[in-house]
């Protein structure tokens, strides 16, 4: 039988809440049954860097890092970095874009453009594409930072496992006290 | 007893093997990408669980714990295992009494190291066994496995991950902890704990028949793993190059190490007359392919895959496939790079601004502050390992004398000098060095994390303790002048810099203010601030400070003072916190609280 692994990368900046997104994704991955793995770096990378995330689900997994060229969804915080790891896109890719710009320290200085039309390139490419104002939603349930679970809620949307294990990993990962907002951040990405 | 099935992180495994196996002491100095082991380690009940300052005191520390009959791990990232090198290749005679796992955390790709040393040569080097778990349920199971070959060959065992392993998370099924096999106790055995040349030459040979002893026991290991399919290619290999080789080649014949030192000699010749091809898959060097072609055998592995860097699923296929690379898309070649950078209100921009401005030569260390290297601060000129920033600005001294004199300041984190530079410094006394040493007290171990070191007054487990005074100890060692400035400061902290490094004697500045990060210490920073419009005259003194709160809006246009201008700052008020650096660099009075009024 063909052991059929999903590849989803994520990329963005340090600080987006980007390992939390993949350490809850995993979590679910695993619950619904299947073998999982994740793998990012940590350490300097945390400090305003460039950051990716593999995580990957299936039968059986054994690398935990995707090959270039076999990302199957492909979930950007930030749109830049969403062009440094295009490399890794699969021929025909599901696209989640959040639109966010962070300007690298070259760009805040002056000395380097900031790539535009980014949302174009990408809706290009994939084989499904959808934007996601993840830091305007996050904003609408009362703090930014809660764009992670926004695009959290975009990927449940897209992939069929049942809505509760989501919400339970979500609460069981976030502070007893912003379990709601975050299961409401997780709604609006779900319908977004 | 249901096993539980839980995603862990290879640190994390490494931790729950330690407990499992009864551990009792365990003792590391942070480093990535170790760091983890002994935080997780510290959160169960039992163990006894310590920073050291160091990764020589965390292995004598485990070393005594050993001695006295307790099993006790040692974790440090690979280049760690330099500093520890000392005790460990003696500790390769003395053996021990309780089971002593060493963990080295290796890095290749430098994703937060200075080199990407491979320490497996660290375990033919010093006669001990290795073994290199390629996921978490391996990491989990060799731990205990490593106590058990420790106890059972009287040898300290080495056990190497890679970031790879250490940070990637796979499912594992827990255990109950077993109970301690002994309990620890006294035993006088000079013969064998005191090496002195006497001794030391009766535990020669007993390290050598050890060896022999485990190179015959690596032949039935388990962990050592014939997986058979046809024999057109074989392929052995171990850690986290496994899994890459059997993503891209799962229908090869396998010959998994779970042991890399010393290799089952004979499991290999007979997999080697099984197949047509023989390639070895490893990260860094060839390990094992050299011993496997010194046995006389015919193998690859080099010739297909890099010496330098990490290996990934992409470059097994490539080496193993003969696939050339393919070509990157031509628009994405040169985007804007995005490295760490200090955080907003780090306390650490002020003073490599003034640095920078001064022009003067920095001898750098290890931590946050090595990031003061990246432009536009641009202010570290040597950086080489834990400690070194000292003895670098010495033989600088040394070297030009007069011509250093004013030009030359060595910069060190708390962690850091507490570390290793305090032997340093009392060299610069003892040898009349004119060296001025910043030390940048935040009070904690950053950039792995903020752990907690000698200098914070807390223990791993948070317990208060006593807390190093940097002064005293200076003053101790002899250093008359010592200053101390705040950061935030920069007219009174750049005064104090340029006359200290005029000094022809050791001189001190410690710069005092907590990270941004500490959870302990909350700094006293300010609300947002924000530049006005119409101050502003585009100068860009502030965006020099590279603070990732200051942006740069290009519009052509006039300040109010009329005078021409090609853009102007700007403060993203959600990442800033107000510590007032950059209003401070500013000549025009443009950069005030919210919205620059």
């Amino acid at each position: 039988m063909e052991n059929k692994v999903t590849d989803i990368l994520l990329v963005g900046v340090g600080g987006q809440g980007i390992i939390l997104a993949s350490e809850i994704m995993a979590d679910v991955f695993m619950e619904a049954g299947y073998d999982a793995k994740k793998s990012e770096v940590h350490g300097m990378a945390q400090r305003g860097g460039s950051v990716s995330t593999h995580v990957r689900f299936g039968a059986k997994v054994f690398s935990p890092l995707i090959k270039e060229g076999e990302a199957d969804i492909f979930i950007a915080f930030e749109e830049l970095e969403a062009l440094r790891y295009f490399s890794y896109l699969s021929p025909h890719p599901t696209i989640l874009l959040n639109e966010q710009r962070l300007n690298p320290p070259s760009v805040s200085l002056g000395r380097d453009l900031y790539p535009e039309k980014i949302s174009e390139i990408l809706s290009r490419r994939a084989g499904y594409f959808k934007s996601i104002p993840g830091r305007k939603l996050a904003l609408q349930v009362g703090d930014f930072r809660t764009a992670n679970i926004v695009l959290l809620g975009a990927l449940s949307s897209i992939l069929s496992l049942p809505e509760k294990i989501w919400q339970d990993n979500i609460l069981r990962r976030v502070p007893p006290h912003a379990g709601e907002i975050n299961l409401k951040a997780f709604e609006l990405g779900r319908s977004a | 007893m249901t096993e539980k099935r839980v995603l862990l992180s290879g640190n994390e495994a490494i931790a729950r093997g330690a407990f499992e196996s009864g551990v009792k002491v365990a003792a590391a100095y942070p480093g990535t990408p170790s760091t983890e082991i002994l935080e997780n380690l510290g959160t169960y009940q039992g163990p006894y669980v310590e920073w050291s300052p160091n990764e020589k005191v965390a292995l004598e520390t485990g070393m005594g714990a050993a001695f006295g009959g307790a099993r006790a791990l040692v974790v440090m990232k690979h280049v760690g295992v330099n500093v520890a090198a000392d005790p460990l290749f003696t500790l390769s005679y003395t053996g021990l009494v309780g089971g002593l796992v060493l963990v080295t955390a290796d890095d290749p790709e430098m994703h937060s190291s200075q080199n990407e040393q491979d320490n497996r040569n660290y375990a033919k080097f010093a006669k001990i066994p290795m073994l290199e778990p390629s996921d978490s349920q391996e990491a989990k199971d060799f731990t205990e496995r490593a106590f058990a070959i420790s106890e059972k060959f009287d040898t300290p065992v080495m056990l190497r991950t890679t970031t790879r392993v250490s940070h990637s998370k796979s499912i594992v099924l827990l255990k109950e902890p077993a109970e301690p096999a002994a309990k620890p106790r006294l035993t006088k055995d000079p013969a064998k704990f005191v090496m002195l040349p006497g001794n030391a030459r009766k535990r020669h040979p007993i390290v050598e028949k050890r060896l022999e002893e485990l190179a015959r026991f690596a032949e039935t290991f388990p962990e050592n793993r014939l997986e058979w399919s046809d024999g057109k290619l074989g392929i052995i290999t171990s850690g986290v190059s496994y899994v890459y080789a059997k993503e891209v080649m799962p229908k090869a014949s396998y010959l998994k190490l779970g042991m890399v030192y010393p290799l089952p000699k004979e499991m290999i010749r007979s997999f080697a007359s099984r197949v047509e091809k023989l390639v070895v898959v490893e990260e860094l060097d060839p390990f094992i392919e050299e011993q496997v072609r010194a046995m006389g055998l015919e193998v690859s592995g080099k010739s297909l895959f890099p010496l330098c860097g990490e290996l990934n699923p992409t470059l097994v296929e490539r080496g193993l496939m003969d696939l050339s690379p393919t070509p990157r898309a031509e628009e994405f070649k040169s985007l804007p790079a995005r490295p760490p950078i200090m955080c907003p209100g780090c306390p650490h921009r002020g003073i490599f601004s003034i640095l920078s401005k001064l022009k003067l030569f920095v001898t750098g260390d290890i931590g946050c502050y090595t990031l003061g290297f990246l432009p536009p601060l641009s202010a570290i000129d040597t950086c080489v390992c834990m400690g070194a920033s000292i003895g670098h600005a010495m033989g600088l001294d040394k070297a030009l004398g007069e011509e250093a004199l004013g030009k030359v300041v060595a910069v060190i984190g708390d962690s850091t000098f507490l570390h290793s530079g305090i032997t340093g410094l009392l060299n610069v006394v003892y040898n009349k060095g004119a060296v001025t040493l910043i030390i940048l007290d935040n009070r904690t171990t950053a950039m792995t994390g903020r752990q907690d070191h000698p200098g914070t007054g807390f223990t791993l487990k948070g317990e208060e303790t006593f807390r190093v005074d940097l002064v005293k100890l200076a003053k101790a060692l002899g250093v008359k002048h010592v200053k101390m400035v705040n950061p935030y400061n920069l007219a009174a902290t750049e005064r104090v810099i340029k006359r200290e490094v005029q000094r022809r004697e050791p001189s001190l500045i410690i710069s005092q203010a907590p990270c941004v990060l500490s959870r302990r210490e909350k700094t006293a920073l300010n609300k947002a601030l924000g530049v006005s419009p119409e101050k502003c005259t585009g100068c860009q003194a502030c965006l020099r400070l590279g603070c990732p709160a200051i942006e740069w809006v290009k519009e052509n246009g006039m300040n109010n003072q009329g005078k021409k201008r090609k853009g102007r700052a700007l403060i993203d008020s959600f990442l800033c916190n107000g510590c007032t650096i950059c209003a401070q660099v500013c000549k025009f009075e443009a950069i005030k609280g919210t919205n620059g009024k």
